[in-house]
């Protein structure tokens, strides 16, 4: 197990999940920082990424696409906010259009990453997912990532409505 | 109070006050004066944080009449819910391969 914790706040639209490695932190930095080394975890093995264009500095953009069972490519950038090698990276994770060009119709969620050693050997990575707004979580949502909403909304209201009455 | 049951449906929340008008606001009856009545802190405070709630889409303001109520939007509260356990398992996923890939590369160089 090597999730130690996850907090989720619906109220701030943030998730915040910490990992601990036992590896030094600039081992784990090279996960972010190679992009042969990201390409091995960031997609799924049914939708492995590439990395065509890697340059991890403030203002800069990353772009990738990945690959999907029928050879389907939807793409994807990072606009990069920040970074402190080895401790920091904060990006906007995107999608975009077939030309590479950032699809602003689609929501984009703001990562921000942080490492630090704990102890010889070990370290802790940190990853806070925030979202803008609901309105962009619901577009996820409906773009099929989640099914059932309809339902759930019926089961949540039948909870509130206990909660209520206790 | 939230009891065990508020929590786990919303989860851990890192702002009670915020938690706290979202439930309170579920009978969409009071405006922000009134939510402001239920905390220790200034009008201005409540307001920022029903703002950062509005600008979320978890809650909405409502004209009943000559009053302004404060609304949650359950559709919305809840489809954050749902997103944020799914963002939970795509990164334990992406954990998983990370460990993998850490462990295999740490075989390869010994």
């Amino acid at each position: 197990m090597t999730v130690t914790a996850v907090k989720k706040d619906p109220s701030a639209l943030t998730m915040t999940l910490d990992a601990e490695f036992d590896a030094p932190p600039e081992r784990v930095w090279q996960l972010w920082a190679d992009p042969r080394q990201l390409e091995r975890w960031w997609g799924p093995p049914t939708y492995p990424a590439t990395f065509t264009k890697h340059d991890l500095a403030p203002g800069s953009r990353v772009e990738y696409h990945m690959t999907g069972p029928e050879g389907d490519q939807p793409k994807g950038y990072w606009d990069v906010l920040e970074i402190d090698p080895p401790h920091r990276l904060v990006f906007r994770d995107g999608f975009a259009n077939d030309d590479g060009t950032p699809n602003d119709d689609l929501p984009r969620n703001e990562v921000r990453m942080t490492i630090e050693g704990i102890s010889e050997g070990k370290t802790r990575m940190s990853i806070e997912s925030i979202f803008p707004n609901t309105q962009a979580m619901e577009q996820i949502l409906a773009m099929g990532m989640e099914e059932g909403l309809t339902e759930a909304v019926g089961q949540i209201d039948a909870i509130l409505a206990e909660q209520r009455v206790a | 109070m939230a009891s065990p049951d508020f929590d786990r449906v919303f989860g851990a929340l890192a702002d009670h006050t915020r938690r706290d008008i979202v439930r309170r606001a579920i009978d969409g009856r009071e405006g922000v004066a009134e939510l402001a009545g239920h905390y220790p802190m200034s009008f201005a405070a409540v307001q920022k944080h029903v703002a950062i709630l509005e600008r979320a889409g978890l809650v909405t303001k409502q004209r009943i009449g000559r009053r302004k109520v404060v609304r949650t939007n359950l559709h919305g509260l809840h489809a954050a819910r749902r997103l944020l356990d799914r963002y939970e398992d795509l990164w334990r996923d992406r954990i998983d391969r990370m460990t993998d890939f850490i462990t295999n590369t740490k075989e390869t160089e010994t």
